[in-house]
Order: structure tokens, then sequence, then C-alpha cells
């Protein structure tokens, strides 16, 4: 049911392209109809899919950087009080610093390959993930960690048994948030410099006036996006078993 | 009871307490004796300061609480202290068995399942030990609570109103059933209900005023649980009733 729905509305939108196309008339070079793009995509599949295919090892790989130095950033700002001081500002720095700002510097940095690419979706998912994760360490309710103490648990212990599973909702709310936003750092990376990726395979069609295969390439990014997000929802759902879906107010 | 507990009870002498909160004092120069395996319960309005000096005895105190706090056998409360808080504290995540065993885990034991299992079948729980403790009813939280705080073994066990939030008629049941599980321990009981003061314990100090001053209480005959019909139960309960009403007139 839930993944109907997204089906739905793409079908519905498409309905309404194609309908625009066959009553306003663009030149196809502007705006080209949904049929003209998915001539386009078959004709063309095996091209746009080894581009399509770097940009999502591109997307997963921030996604897995991301996430581990995020984790670990949450963790060692619980676990050592000073460590906040010193990783605060750096976090809210990499938030606050367009992607699009650092996307050059990276580049030039870490090359045209899948590195600077790696390091922009790395840089845009870092912040949800760390802050969300911290948030939900950070508040851990009191009764629990009091349990801990009574009970002569080491905070390590604590972290493990009780702190870190009830932060779980806070860092699948951030994990969320970030694999939305995911494909723009990658994406945006490809902009920049490269010779591989549907960022690039856009930028390459919108220069030669192939609009059809920058619609191409556009339609199957957002399959990727959408497959990821639902993936990754589903994975957190099992995740978080013992969360009911409706919140009753219980701790 | 077949779970036989192979702990010697020990008395608990509070001397001095002293708290300050926000510039007021909650309480100072208080002093409470908690006699070896026996049921003291703290009666007292809300605000009074009862949970302050729960948490003090549970080393979990305001840093800059002090009391001088002495055990009857000399040797410090640390590690001799189980914990009842008013909220069942299970673990959303955890199945009903694996709460009850939760202070081996954090302590790097391995769980005693014949254990678990006995406490479960004591609590009424045995059929319910792989459930999550969201499918649990309120009563049938409170008593996998109390199965964890059994489970811990410690001659000391502090409970603050860990019946309040059930309805009555579970109220009572869990009252008879803490009462006789919790024989032979040493137990310090808040409540702000004069009935199960009267109901579950040996001693009842009544805690009222600010800066907070114990008085003594005298209880029905008969040993705990107490039925409702036990002899002199409503003249006791009107007579504590008046006590913490008017008490909270003066204060007021």
């Amino acid at each position: 049911m839930t993944i109907h729905r997204p089906m739905i509305v793409a079908a519905g939108l498409l309905v309404v392209w194609q309908a625009g196309v066959l009553i306003a008339a663009p030149p196809p070079y502007i705006l080209p109809g949904p049929i003209a793009v998915i001539v386009t995509l078959t004709d063309r599949f095996g091209e746009i899919a080894a581009h399509a295919g770097w940009t999502s090892l591109e997307i997963l790989l921030g996604l897995f950087f991301g996430t581990l130095f995020g984790t670990a950033s949450a963790l060692s700002m619980t676990l050592f009080r000073p460590a906040q001081r010193w990783l605060m500002p750096i976090l809210v720095v990499s938030q606050a610093l367009p992607v699009f700002a650092l996307a050059p510097i990276l580049v030039l940095w870490l090359g045209y390959g899948l590195a600077s690419k790696v390091a922009m979706a790395t840089l845009i998912i870092y912040f949800p993930v760390t802050a969300a994760f911290f948030d939900g360490l950070r508040r851990t309710h009191r009764g629990w960690l009091d349990l801990a103490v009574v009970m002569g648990a080491s905070p390590v212990a604590a972290l493990r048994e009780i702190r870190i599973p009830a932060a779980m909702p806070g860092f699948a709310a951030g994990l969320r948030v970030a694999v939305a936003v995911a494909p723009i750092g990658a994406v945006v990376g490809e902009w920049v410099g490269s010779s591989v990726g549907l960022g690039y395979l856009m930028l390459h069609a919108n220069a030669r006036l192939q609009i059809d295969l920058m619609f191409a390439a556009l339609l199957v990014l957002a399959v990727i996006a959408v497959a990821l997000y639902y993936a990754v929802d589903t994975l957190l759902d099992r995740l978080l078993y013992w969360q009911p879906k409706t919140d009753h107010g219980d701790i | 009871m077949n779970e036989a507990s192979n702990i010697d009870p020990i008395s608990i002498t509070v001397r001095g307490a002293r708290v300050i909160y926000a510039g007021d004092v909650l309480f100072e120069s208080l002093d409470l004796t908690l006699p070896a395996g026996s049921w003291t319960t703290l009666l007292g309005p809300s605000g009074v300061g009862k949970t302050t000096l729960l948490r003090q005895i549970a080393g979990l105190g305001p840093p800059d609480a002090t009391a001088d706090i002495q055990t009857g056998t000399g040797a410090g409360l640390a590690g001799r202290v189980a914990l009842m808080a008013q909220q069942d504290l299970l673990l959303p995540w955890r199945t009903v068995r694996d709460n009850v065993a939760l202070g081996a885990r954090l302590r790097g034991e391995p769980l005693d399942d014949g254990r678990i299992g006995d406490l479960l079948d004591s609590v009424g729980l045995a059929d319910r030990a792989t459930a999550f403790p969201s499918t649990l009813s309120g009563g049938e939280r409170q008593r996998a609570a109390l199965a964890r705080t059994l489970y811990e073994d410690r001659p000391v066990v502090l409970m603050d109103e860990p019946f309040s939030a059930l309805d009555a008629l579970t109220r009572h049941r869990i009252q008879d059933l803490a009462a006789r599980l919790l024989t032979d321990r040493t137990v310090l009981l808040i409540t702000h209900d004069p009935m199960e003061a009267l109901r579950v314990s040996d001693r009842i100090a009544v805690m009222v005023g600010r800066p907070a001053r114990l008085e003594e209480a005298r209880v029905p005959g008969g040993s705990p649980p107490r039925g409702l019909d036990a002899a002199g139960m409503t003249e006791l309960q009107a007579d504590l009733i008046a006590r913490l009403t008017e008490n909270g007139r003066r204060a007021a």
C-alpha cells in the first residue's frame, strides 16, 4: 500500500505532463513529452544504467561514511564532554556551508573521480545523522539511568543496553532525512567535474539540447532516490520492531 | 514462595539529612531509621521531599545534599539496593523476560533462566515471558517491574509510589503481592495514599511541613498485607488524613 501510493502519484504526474505537452505543444528541445523521454530511456538504457550505477555507488558510499562518521561523532560527544565543545562547531559549519560552495574545492583536492562525490554525499549526510543521534543520546529517560546506576552498570553498559537503543528512534529520523538529501551531494559533485554519473550525463545532454536524454536521466535519478528511501525506511522499521507505529505517549 | 532468598536483612540509619532546593530548605537534620527486614512507609503530601530523601538513600541525591547514612552491618549500601519507581521503566525493546534480568545484563552477568521463570511465576506473568512491554496492561507492567526488582535479590528495596498509577483494584492486588514477596527485606515505600500505607507497612512515618519533619504514626494490628477490614483501619486512616490535611493548612 505504501509502495503503491508513489506509483499512483508518478503516473498522475506523467499524464498531466503528456497532456500539457499535447495542448501547449512546446518545442521538444524545451520540454519533451514523457513518451519521447521513455523512448530515449529504452533506446539508450545501457548507457543510462551505467551512469546510474556510478551515481548509486557514490550515494551508497556517502551514506555509509556519513552514517559511520555521524554515529561516531554523536557517541564521542556523548561519552566525552570536551569532545562536544570541539565537534559542535564543526558540525554546524558542515551544515551552514552550502555544498555547492565546497564542491569545486573538493573536486580540486580529491580529483574528478569517485572520491570527491563520495565526500560531498558524506558531508551532506553527516549533519542530520549526527544531530539526530546525539539528541537522542542526550534525552535518555532519567528513570532508566537511575535504574542503571542502582543496578551497578558501568557507563559503557548503560550506553549499550539503554542509551543507544533509546536513541534509535531519533537516529532513524535523522537517517531518513539523510537518505532523502544524499543524492544532492552526489549529483552536485558530478556537475562540478566528472566524466561519469547521472549528473554528468544531464549536463552533457543539456549542452547538446538533448532534453529528452536529460529528462530520462532525471527520471532514473528520481527512481533511485525513491527506491533508496523506501529501502532504508523498511530497514529502519525492522530495526525499531518495538516501536508502535502510532505514539501512545508511553516511554 | 519457591524462590529461596539468601540475603541477610540489614538496617539503615539516616542522620542529619539535609537538602536545599532552589534556596528553599526542603529538610535539614532529618533522622530516619529503617529496621532490618521490616517495611517502613513514608507518607506525606506531594512536594514535601519524600522522593528526595529516598533518592539520597539510593545514592542518587542531588550533589549538594548531605546525609550520614549507616547500615547495621557497617558496610556501605552500594550494590545492596533495588529500586522501583512510579513508572515501570520497562525497556520497550526488550521482552518481559529480558527486562526482568536487566540488572544481570547491565553488569555483564549470565542470565539465570530458572530464577527468571520462578519470579515471573510468582508475579503471575509466566505466560508473558516473551511478550514486549507495549502489549502488557498497566498492572502487568508493574508486576514485571516488581519481578525485575526481586531479580536483583538485594536486602534493601526502595519504592517510590510504585502503585499510584494503577486503578484501585489492580493496586489492591499488587499491594498484596508485593507485601508477600518482599517479606524479610528492608523496604522503604513512599506513598501519598494513607490506605496503602496502613495495608502494607510495619511502620509508618508521616513527612510534613517545610522544612519537613518526620512523625511516627500507628499501624493496625496483624501482619501485612492487611485487609481493608483489619481492626482500627478506618480510625487510623481518618487520623492520618487529618494529620496530612492539618499540616497542609498550616503550611498554606
